[in-house]
């Protein structure tokens, strides 16, 4: 996608899905992989913080498995053809095997060490084969791998539809109406067929995933009709037996069995999990209302904790005994986008439709979602054929105090319900409490609402526009009785044009004017007295979006109209400053400065142009930002101003646009390479965190350090031997925050590392401090003797045994110290 | 209070018009399946019902009910066995032990076992002893002897009533289970065996504990209610499955007493279990309708460990299963809601054919139906009493296919009960009767394999000659008769208990309209044809391979038509003594495959009056009309042509017209015959006015409702 050469480039900008595919668990249970785009993600299951992004794909991320020979490793396959193996504790990227061919799956089985198994597709696009793959052993970064084996052919592409059973010795793999099970000893194939005659009983005996039993020789298979089919004795084609589990009433999304096979755990649809304990149907546990419908489940290979992937872009961490401890929630791109991208002032976190009938927070920034805010305030009933309400606009005013929303569900031509709620910024509860509810605010649609942002406006103003002819203006007044001081909003003037419909309304920056768009006519009023200023009308259909200038282009107003004409009118003159033949899908000002971006769509793609409307000339023009028509963009401030010097970037310093296409994937545009982007926060060794209070523990210096000034006076009397600060022992370092795999062998580390570990050398320099090493001994401290005793004993080692060995691998400056501490005189120990 | 006859017209395919009265009104109510036992000697299958009545079914002749012995309210049976090859036993609440007499089809013996209500039997593996479980919890050992069945001695008594029985293979250890707790104890020391669970005071002096192995009262976590053991198998290995009124099946080791495994399989009871020969599967029935299939399978396929598995539950049925037997082949289960199911196990057949079919067995394979065309009257014959109703009319006329209003409504002329008056001995016996055509003559086949020629006069009777069955052969009952007169009809045969040997009784009667000839057939001999005339045998008709499931003898030719319980149709002329040509040819081509896979056998066969090429025949689910004069269909022709379409040409209408015309309007159809030429009666028992009449289901919540 890179576009020139100066690297500006439309990337994706996380709110990937989460649940594309099954999560896996680390095998301590520790942390939680999953794929996000063209990213794996490793998550904390106790924080649910994300821990590390491991990018190196460059498409797709289709699979990842632990490494079965080394847990502390990850294979991830990606449609870029690669396969690559990380280190995940320290976000590594160990090796990489090129497949040259899209990868749609990867397993792994831990009795077959040298290869992996995964899904790619023939010539024809539907074709999908299971082929196991000889990875090369090899110690260079880059290997070619192509010794591939045809394991399994015309299989669903799906990795739900492919499970491994008993150790290894059989793959099953569903796909429409029928079960195939290789077995690799054997090397043949049974395959069972169920009915699927198109009479009412049979229609939904569709296969829709397979798992098998970790200690038996059986398959459990979902259905789209919400069954389960357990099927045991399929190493004979004419002795097999199943039996049926039924509860779901809709398809089983995926199965999977507990770590020792006891229990069987379902989802699907319903967003429920559900337990078989012993796979028998009376015997049932569930865990209900988990928000949406269950795509995958997995289960930790220490067997104490679950996770389902849901449907609204949501991992839930659950506990062995059904409780959920845990939410990893990405951006929700479960329903369609009414409200538009919208940016939260206070937060800065990028608003818009999240679960039915909620907005979400989503912080752009972390890459995940900060909160609900729950609109609709109503159960959410899944079932097709339903008319829901829907939650189809929202503005935010008065710098995130307000915030206005707008519900409304039509199940018939004349049958409109709408809502207009209007939400109070609480600061005590950091969230939007409910203040106004109006019930029909308007007799049709709202077309559009707008604050009035001013910085001067003593009174918050709302205006709303509807199909019905009409706008309002919204204000706050008092609405306080004896029982309390409240304020609420009413409606304070309603205006129309020539019964036209309200299309769209905007407010000046500075909040004298407001605009309102009447089908082909904008209006001008004025908004202290509500008095109709002027018109424009350019007869160029109707007016799709409006927006006045900022800053020095204030002057300015800004139409797109549907007919593909972009006008800029003079507010002074009156007159039409220059139009443009542009069909502009999104019109986006940018808050801190002047520009405005416009999206328009073309056959061949979206089109990207900046401009100041004082300049008909744009500042930057980018073609075919995106194949799909994108549908809503937002400009969100920076933090730290970027400082682009070339004119074309100058637009990007101090915001950043970022758009949603059709798809639902957020786009942005970014100067740097992905690899800058985006670097893990910290780089720091996880283990040094976590590490229990061991003597280990004691040895690295953070414990010293926190009890550095205690025991500052106290020490300094002692004047004892001390050890050096770990931080300043670079082999310490060196050996602590190497990755494991890449270290020398342990023995050839160990005299190393003692060695650095009884060194003293610092005790001589005045401001070294000294620490509880001996925090033993100190707490008998009168017993003075033996201390030192102890420390003699330690520098005769330290000279005598080892001193030679220490002396190659010693820093210049620490050799020097060495042979200070050579002529120190330590006959003042005889003495004792 | 009857569904009234309706009348309507069809046209019969190639016959023109009928107008046909539909018989709704014939109230026939199965009773429920109480117990089922399987003889895998002779793949007979025997059924016992609530109302006492025992049918033996030929699993080989295509699941043929080809014995029957009625019941009697006061003989309700609870336990069925065979014993000593092919020996019928049966128990009830009236404490009897009785044995059928499978050749006279009649009771050979009753015997009290001094017990209470029996409820459980269990024949020996040997087949050489039977054990009954009482009301007071004793459980009586009887040895089989060739004759009888003698007591031997009694077992330790329990405290409550045992309700199933059953021997371990070996024959040394039997388990019984009863109220709470299932019980095992050595055949030989007549000691309970089992582990005690709390109960210290059952341990017999004698040395050998008495085990006991408590059930989990607990249904639906509510533990008031008592856990009555339905049924217990004792398998090989020691293991003893029992299933409860709790829903569950549990495995228990025999030696230790201990529970292995439970399966909680269902919210109400689980009343049957049949274990396989082989030991590898069972099969449970519950009281919600559902039977579960549970198989031994390995855990790995490398390893021989092995563990029970529920695989496929089975809902065929619709009330309680009280009864489930396990086949080599199939699983069998019946209940309250009447059907005898046979449901093959797939893997076990080796070919997809007939055999591999779902089958319902719910009609008797007999004529219940009698039919006085003159005066158009209709009898029905019901377990313990006969209806006899007039037809009603019409006088509107209509299209065809409309239904016609009644003029006059079907009356209800008579109910009889059952009752023994006095009759003579041969009479009292009776299997079946038969009058002749013109009502001068009766024919009676008694159980002693004899056939009785009675002349009727006013008010009276003669005897006039008896068939005796000849070396070995025997005769039998059941026919038709062209027309009634309203004598006691003692439909119901048989207190007495007489008759040894070997003379196997005649089922079937029929007698050619000329009055001259009488057919009669037993369930395997073949058909034997008496010259009334001449009263003497006139000829045997060929044996076959499968019983003969109706018989008729047509006018004027004499020939006689039979119907086996393979499908298959023959033809044979009796004043030739040999099969007609028709029946040749057809023989030599073969029957359709349609045709021979049709699962219920054919009950009836007429004749029209004025077309004799025409053989009219009939099972629960077609009526057929062979007409002998057209060509025979091939496996490519179309079988069940529908009806022909009036406006196709009559150049296609005789293309594909073959000999077999059949029309599936009316099912399930007990009875058809024709009154005239013009006039057909239908006698129809719909299933659902059977379901109504039964006591409600156990009541299950359904998903959506």
């Amino acid at each position: 996608m890179v576009e020139e050469e100066k690297n500006l480039r439309v990337v994706r900008c996380g709110g990937s899905e989460l649940n594309f595919r099954r999560a896996v668990f680390s095998a301590d249970s520790k942390y939680i992989f999953c794929v996000s785009g063209d990213f794996i993600k490793v998550y904390s299951t106790a924080t649910e913080e994300c821990v590390h992004i491991l990018q190196g794909h460059r498409q797709l991320v289709t699979g990842i498995q632990l490494n079965p020979n080394n847990h502390l490793q990850l294979y991830s396959c990606s449609f870029d053809g690669t396969i690559k193996l990380w280190d995940y504790i320290d976000g590594i990227l160990i090796k990489t095997f090129i497949v040259g061919r899209k990868l749609h799956a990867l397993f792994t089985l831990a009795c077959a060490e040298d290869s992996v198994f995964v899904i790619i597709n023939k010539e024809k696009p539907d074709i999908f084969q299971l082929v196991s793959l000889k990875l090369p052993r090899s110690s260079s970064q880059e290997i070619e791998a192509k010794e591939l084996s045809f394991v399994l052919d015309y299989i669903n592409q799906s990795p739900k539809c492919i499970a491994f059973g008993n150790e290894g010795q059989y793959v099953a793999a569903v796909r429409d109406f029928y079960l195939s099970v290789y077995f690799f000893k054997k090397k043949t194939t049974s395959r069972f067929t169920l009915s699927s005659s198109r009479n009412k009983k049979h229609a939904k005996n569709n296969f829709t995933c397979v798992a098998c039993h970790p200690k038996e020789d059986c398959i459990a298979t979902g259905h789209k009709d919400g069954k389960i089919r357990l099927w045991r004795n399929f190493d004979d084609e004419k002795k097999y037996t199943y039996t049926c589990l039924h509860w779901h009433h809709d398809l089983v999304m995926d199965l999977a069995f507990s770590v020792t096979g006891s229990s069987l755990l379902s989802g699907g649809r319903e967003s429920v999990l559900v337990e078989w304990r012993e796979a028998t149907e009376k015997n049932k546990e569930f865990l209900p209302r988990l928000g949406a419908a269950i795509v995958h489940i997995s289960v930790s290979p220490a067997g104490d904790l679950f996770c389902t992937s849901h449907s609204d872009n949501k991992i839930i961490i659950i506990h062995r005994n059904l409780e959920a401890s845990a939410v990893i929630q990405g951006l929700v791109k479960d329903s369609n986008i009414f409200t538009g991208l919208m940016i939260d002032p206070r937060t800065k976190a990028l608003v818009l439709n999240g679960k039915p009938g909620h907005l979400q927070f989503y912080s752009l920034q972390s890459d995940k979602q900060l909160y609900n805010l729950d609109i609709i305030q109503q159960e959410y009933i899944n079932d097709y054929g339903l008319i829901q309400i829907e939650l189809t606009k929202a503005a935010f005013g008065c710098y995130g105090s307000w915030l206005a929303t707008v519900e409304q569900r039509q199940e018939k031509e004349t049958e409109l319900e709408l809502q207009m709620k209007l939400w109070m910024y609480n600061k005590k509860t950091q969230g939007f409490v409910l203040n106004t509810k109006i019930n029909m605010p308007h007799e049709d649609h709202i077309t559009d609402l707008c604050f009035c942002n001013a910085e001067k406006s003593e009174n918050p103003t709302l205006v709303t526009a509807s199909r019905d002819g009409h706008f309002k203006v919204w204000i706050l007044t008092d609405d306080s009785d004896i029982y309390r001081k409240a304020v609420g909003w009413t409606c304070d003037f309603v205006g129309s044009y020539h019964k036209y419909q309200a299309t769209n309304c905007c407010f000046s920056e500075d909040g004298s004017l407001l605009a309102v768009s009447f089908e082909e006519i904008v209006t001008i009023w004025d908004s202290e007295t509500w008095e109709l200023k002027c018109t424009f009308c350019q007869r160029a259909g109707k007016i799709r979006h409006l927006c006045f200038g900022r800053l020095t282009c204030s002057k300015y107003l800004l139409g797109a109209t549907e007919n593909g004409i972009l006008c800029c009118w003079n507010l002074l003159s009156c007159a039409l400053e220059w139009s443009a033949k542009l069909s502009v899908r999104v019109m986006e000002p940018d808050p801190n400065s002047e520009n405005v971006a416009a999206v328009s769509q073309s056959p061949v793609g979206s089109d990207l142009f900046v401009f100041k409307p004082s300049e008909p000339r744009p500042l930057y023009i980018q073609k075919n930002i995106s194949r799909e028509e994108v549908q809503w963009g937002v400009f969100v401030p920076r933090d730290v101003p970027e400082s682009f010097t070339s004119e074309a970037y100058q637009w990007l310093n101090r915001s950043q646009f970022y758009f949603l296409t059709k798809s639902q994937s957020l786009l942005t545009f970014s100067t740097t390479s992905p690899e800058e982007k985006l670097t893990p926060t910290s780089k720091q060794l996880l283990a040094e965190e976590s590490l229990p209070t061991t003597p280990f523990y004691f040895i690295l210096g953070k414990h010293r350090q926190q009890q550095q000034d205690e025991k500052l006076n106290k020490a300094l009397e002692n004047e004892l031997v001390q050890l050096p600060l770990t931080e300043n022992i670079p082999a310490i370092s060196e050996l602590l925050q190497t990755p494991a795999h890449v270290l020398p062998s342990a023995s050839f580390l160990c005299s190393m590392f003692v060695n650095s570990l009884l060194l003293s050398t610092k005790t001589e320099s005045a401001e070294e401090v000294p620490d509880d090493a001996d925090m033993e001994e100190e707490k008998e401290s009168d017993d003075s003797d033996e201390e030192n005793n102890f420390t003699e004993e330690v520098q005769d080692t330290n000279t005598t045994d080892l001193g030679e060995d220490i002396i190659h691998q010693l820093s210049k400056s620490e050799e020097k110290e060495l042979r200070k501490l050579r002529k120190v005189d330590y006959s003042w120990i005889a003495a004792l | 209070m009857l569904a009234a006859g309706e009348e309507g017209i069809v046209d019969s395919p190639g016959m023109g018009e009928f107008k046909v009265h539909r018989v709704r009104f014939f109230n026939y109510v199965p009773s429920g399946i109480r117990c089922v036992a399987y003889n895998d000697q002779s793949n007979r299958l025997a059924v016992s019902r609530t109302d006492g009545t025992v049918e033996i079914y030929n699993l080989s002749a295509n699941y043929f009910q080809e014995k029957f012995f009625s019941g009697h309210e006061s003989r309700a049976t609870e336990a069925l066995c065979w014993a000593k090859g092919q020996r019928l036993f049966s128990a009830g609440l009236n404490g009897e032990i009785i044995e059928y007499d499978l050749q006279a089809l009649n009771i050979k013996y009753a015997m009290d076992a001094f017990g209470g209500p029996i409820w459980s039997m269990a024949a020996s593996p040997s087949g050489s002893q039977l054990l009954v479980g009482c009301e007071d919890g004793s459980v009586k050992l009887f040895q089989v002897t060739p004759e009888k069945i003698q007591f031997e001695r009694n077992f330790d008594r329990q405290k409550s009533r045992i309700l199933s029985l059953s021997w371990h293979p070996s024959g040394t250890h039997v388990a019984a289970g009863s109220i709470d707790y299932i019980s095992v104890f050595d055949v030989k020391s007549e000691n309970w065996l089992m582990d005690s669970f709390g109960d210290e005071t059952d341990f017999n002096l004698l040395g050998s504990a008495i085990h006991k192995m408590l059930v989990d009262r607990q249904y639906m976590g509510v533990s008031k209610r008592k856990c009555i053991i339905w049924g217990v198998a004792f398998l090989s290995d020691g293991t003893v499955i029992s299933v409860d009124s709790a829903g569950k099946v549990q495995f228990w080791d025999s030696a230790t007493g201990t529970l292995v495994k439970n399966h909680l399989i269902a919210n109400a009871d689980v009343q049957s279990i049949a274990v396989s020969d082989q030991e590898d599967s069972f099969v449970v029935g519950t009281a919600e309708g559902t039977v579960f299939h549970f198989q031994l399978v390995s855990v790995t396929s490398n390893s021989s460990e092995k563990q029970w598995v529920r695989t496929k539950p089975f809902q065929h049925h619709t009330h309680d299963v009280r009864a489930v037997a396990h086949s080599p082949t199939a699983l069998i289960s019946g209940g309250t809601d009447t059907h005898l199911v046979i449901r093959p196990l797939m893997e076990k057949v080796e070919v997809k054919n007939y055999d591999a079919a779902l089958r319902k067995i719910t009609f008797p394979h007999r004529r219940l139906v009698s039919c006085a065309k003159k005066r158009q009257l209709l009898l029905f014959q019901f377990a313990h009493h006969l209806e006899l109703w007039r037809l009603g009319s019409t006088v509107a006329t209509g299209k065809n296919g409309d239904t016609l209003p009644l003029s006059k409504d079907a009356d209800h002329l008579l109910h009889l009960k059952a009752k023994v008056s006095k009759m003579p001995a041969f009479l009292r016996s009776a299997l079946q009767i038969l009058f002749s055509e013109d009502s001068t003559k009766l024919f009676v086949a008694s159980n002693q394999g004899s056939l009785h020629v009675i002349r009727l006069l006013e008010g009276s009777f003669k005897h006039l000659h008896t068939f005796q069955p000849q070396s070995g052969e025997r005769l039998l009952l059941t026919g038709h008769g062209r027309e009634f007169s309203l004598t006691d009809v003692p439909f119901f045969p048989n207190e007495t208990s007489v008759v040894g040997g070997t003379v196997e009784s005649m089922c079937l009667l029929a007698v050619s309209p000329d009055g001259n000839w009488l057919a009669a057939s037993g369930t395997s001999a073949g058909v034997h044809v008496y010259s009334v005339k001449h009263l003497k045998l006139h000829c045997t008709v060929p044996a076959y391979n499968f019983p003969v499931t109706a018989l008729a003898i047509a006018p004027n030719t004499n020939n006689l038509v039979i119907a086996h319980s393979d499908q298959q149709v023959f033809e044979y002329s009796i004043p030739d003594k040999q099969y007609t040509e028709w029946s040749r040819t057809i023989q030599k081509q073969g029957f359709h495959h349609l045709w021979l896979q049709r699962d219920t056998p054919i009950t009836h066969i007429s004749f029209h009056p004025k077309r004799p090429m025409h053989i009219l025949l009939h099972d629960a689910y077609m009526f057929c009309i062979i007409d002998k004069s057209l060509p025979l269909p091939n496996d490519k022709t179309l079988l069940y042509n529908p009806l022909p379409p009036t406006n196709e040409s009559d150049v296609i209408r005789r293309r594909t017209a073959h000999a077999f015309k059949i029309s599936k309007i009316y099912k399930p159809l007990l009875f058809m015959e024709l009154l005239d030429e013009r006039t057909l009666v239908a006698v129809e028992r719909p299933l659902d006015d059977i379901i109504a009449q039964l006591p409600p289901p156990i009541k299950k919540k359904k998903f959506g409702t």
